[in-house]
C-alpha cells in the first residue's frame, strides 16, 4: 500500500516538476507511437477501405485472414522479427536501425497496421450498401466513392486508430527487443516501467505507469471527442 | 420531344445464374415519363441500374444519345447526366443542405442559391440545417429527390420512390416529378408496383415479368385496352407471374 501511495506522490511530483528525464521518456514514447500510428493510418485506412469496398480483389479472403491474425500479433514476436531483420546479418541490417527509435517505429508500425486496416475494412463494410450505390448514381468517380464511404464510416475508422494507438503505446515486447531500452536513446515509458520494476524502484515504475495511463486517457479523450463530433 | 434518348437491344443481365433481365428491344424518348410496372423480381430495378450505367450488361448494348455502350467504360460526363432516386433514400451523414449539395460538389460546383431553391421546391426550405438522419421517411425521400434534381439531370430514374410513404408525401413527390418533367424537360423512368401512380404520372407504361418486357405502350392504351392478358390482369390488380 505504501508503495502505491509513494508512487502516486512521486508521479505527481514528476509531473509537477516536469522532470527532464521523465519528459524525455514521455516525448520519445509519444514520438515513436505517434509516428508509427501516423504511418499505419496513412497506409492502413486506404488499404482497409479498398478491401472493404472492392469484393473483386482476388486474394481478399487470404488478406482478411492475415489481417485478423495480425490484429492479434504478440508484440514480442514482432520485436523478434524486427530484431532479426535489422540485425547486422539480417536483410535490412545495412540500414543500421537496430536499437534506434527508427527500429521501434518499424516494430510498432507492424503491430498497428493490421489493427487500422482490419477495423477500417470492417467499418467500411458496415456502411449501408445503398449509400455506395446512391453516391455512384449521383455521379461519383471511384475515388469520390471511396472518400464518401470513408466519410460515412468515419466513426469506425477513428475507432480503428484509437485501438491501434492503445495497442502500441502500451506494448513493451517489441520496443524492448527492437530498441534495446537504452537510456537517453530508446527508453520509453513501458520499457522504463519494466526496468524500474526489475530494479525494485516500484514507486518510479508506478509513477511512470500513471503517466502512461494519463497519456492514454488524454489521447483517447481527444479521439472520443472527435468521434462525437463526427457522429454529429 | 420524341427524340430517341435510349435504345436498348438484346440487353441481358445475369449474376452468374439465369438472366434477371432479358430485353429484346426498348426505346426511351427524350422528355417522356416512362413507367415500368410489374411484381417484385421482374427485373425493373436491374434495368434502372443499367440505364444509370451503374452496372454493365452481360450481353447487348445500350445506345444513349447516339453513343453505344456495352460495358462499364462509360465516361463520367455521360453518367453525370443521369441520376437515380432509390426506394431507400440513403442519405449521407450531416445536414440536409450538405446532402442536397452533394451532387454539385462531386461535379466541382458550388451553388448555394440553387440548393436553397431546390429545398424550397421540395418543401424543406426551413430544414436546411437539420440533421438528415433525423428526418421523417417522407422528408428523407424529398431530400433524396432534391439531391437528384439539383444537378439538373437529363434523365431522372425513380426506383419505387414513394413506397411506404404516406399519401401527403406521395402527392408532393409526384407533383415535383411532374413539374420537373414539364418545366425542365427531364426524361423520367419510373419503376413502381403501383399502377395508380403509373397512371397518374406516365406518358408510356410497360409491364415487366421475369426479366422480360411483356407489353409497352401509351398510358391510355396500356390501361384501357391492353393487348396482353397478363397486362390486363395486372391492371385489374390480380397476381401475375
Amino acid at each position: 500500500m505504501d508503495e502505491i501511495v509513494r508512487g502516486l506522490v512521486r508521479a505527481a511530483n514528476l509531473i509537477c516538476t516536469a522532470d527532464p528525464a521523465v519528459l524525455e521518456i514521455v516525448w520519445l514514447s509519444l514520438f515513436v507511437s505517434g509516428l508509427a500510428l501516423a504511418i499505419s493510418t496513412v497506409i492502413g485506412v486506404p488499404a482497409g477501405a479498398a478491401l472493404g469496398l472492392w469484393s473483386r480483389i482476388r486474394v481478399r479472403g487470404l488478406i482478411t485472414v492475415l489481417l485478423y491474425t495480425g490484429m492479434g500479433l504478440p508484440p514480442v514476436v514482432v520485436g523478434l522479427a524486427v530484431y532479426l531483420l535489422l540485425s547486422r546479418s539480417g536483410p535490412l541490417g545495412f540500414l543500421g536501425w537496430l536499437f534506434t527509435p527508427s527500429a521501434m517505429v518499424l516494430a510498432q508500425f507492424v503491430i498497428a497496421l493490421p489493427v487500422v486496416a482490419g477495423l477500417t475494412m470492417i467499418a467500411v463494410q458496415s456502411v449501408e450498401p445503398g449509400v455506395r450505390l446512391q453516391v455512384r448514381a449521383l455521379g461519383a468517380t471511384r475515388w469520390q466513392e471511396l472518400v464518401a464511404v470513408l466519410r460515412e464510416a468515419r466513426v469506425g475508422v477513428m475507432a480503428s486508430v484509437v485501438a491501434a494507438f492503445g495497442s502500441i503505446i502500451s506494448e513493451v515486447g517489441a520496443v524492448m527487443l527492437a530498441g534495446g531500452n537504452i537510456e537517453g536513446r530508446t527508453r520509453v515509458l513501458t520499457t522504463a516501467i519494466v526496468l524500474g520494476t526489475r530494479m525494485g524502484e516500484f514507486d518510479l515504475a508506478l509513477a511512470l505507469g500513471i503517466i502512461l495511463l494519463l497519456l492514454a486517457f488524454l489521447a483517447n479523450a481527444v479521439l472520443f471527442w472527435l468521434q462525437q463530433r463526427a457522429e454529429g | 420531344m420524341d427524340a430517341l434518348l435510349y435504345l436498348l437491344d438484346g440487353l441481358r443481365k445475369s449474376y452468374g445464374g439465369p438472366a434477371v433481365l432479358d430485353l429484346d428491344h426498348l426505346e426511351v424518348q427524350a422528355g417522356e415519363v416512362l413507367a415500368l410496372v410489374g411484381p417484385s423480381g421482374a427485373g425493373k430495378s436491374t434495368l434502372l441500374r443499367l440505364l444509370n450505367f451503374l452496372e454493365p450488361p452481360t450481353a447487348g448494348s445500350i445506345v444513349y444519345h447516339g453513343r453505344t455502350f456495352r460495358d462499364h467504360r462509360v465516361p463520367i460526363a455521360v453518367r453525370r447526366e443521369i441520376t437515380t432516386v432509390f426506394q431507400r433514400p440513403a442519405l449521407l451523414r450531416g445536414s440536409v443542405r450538405r446532402n442536397v449539395a452533394y451532387g454539385l460538389r462531386l461535379r466541382g460546383q458550388r451553388d448555394d442559391r440553387r440548393v436553397e431553391q431546390m429545398l424550397a421546391q421540395v418543401g424543406l426550405g426551413d430544414r436546411a440545417k437539420a440533421h438528415a438522419q433525423r428526418l421523417s421517411g417522407g422528408e428523407m425521400q424529398r431530400v433524396a429527390l432534391a439531391r437528384a434534381l439539383v444537378v439538373e439531370p437529363t434523365v431522372l430514374l425513380l426506383d419505387e420512390p414513394t413506397a411506404n410513404l404516406d399519401p401527403y408525401n406521395v402527392g408532393l413527390i409526384e407533383d415535383i416529378v411532374r413539374r420537373q418533367n414539364r418545366e425542365q424537360g427531364t426524361t423520367v423512368v419510373l419503376v413502381t408496383h403501383n399502377v395508380f401512380q403509373a397512371r397518374r404520372l406516365a406518358t408510356r407504361v410497360g409491364l415487366m415479368l421475369s426479366g422480360r418486357l411483356i407489353e409497352i405502350g401509351p398510358a391510355p392504351q396500356f390501361f384501357e385496352s391492353p393487348s396482353d392478358p397478363r397486362t390486363a390482369a395486372f391492371v385489374r390488380g390480380e397476381m401475375v407471374y
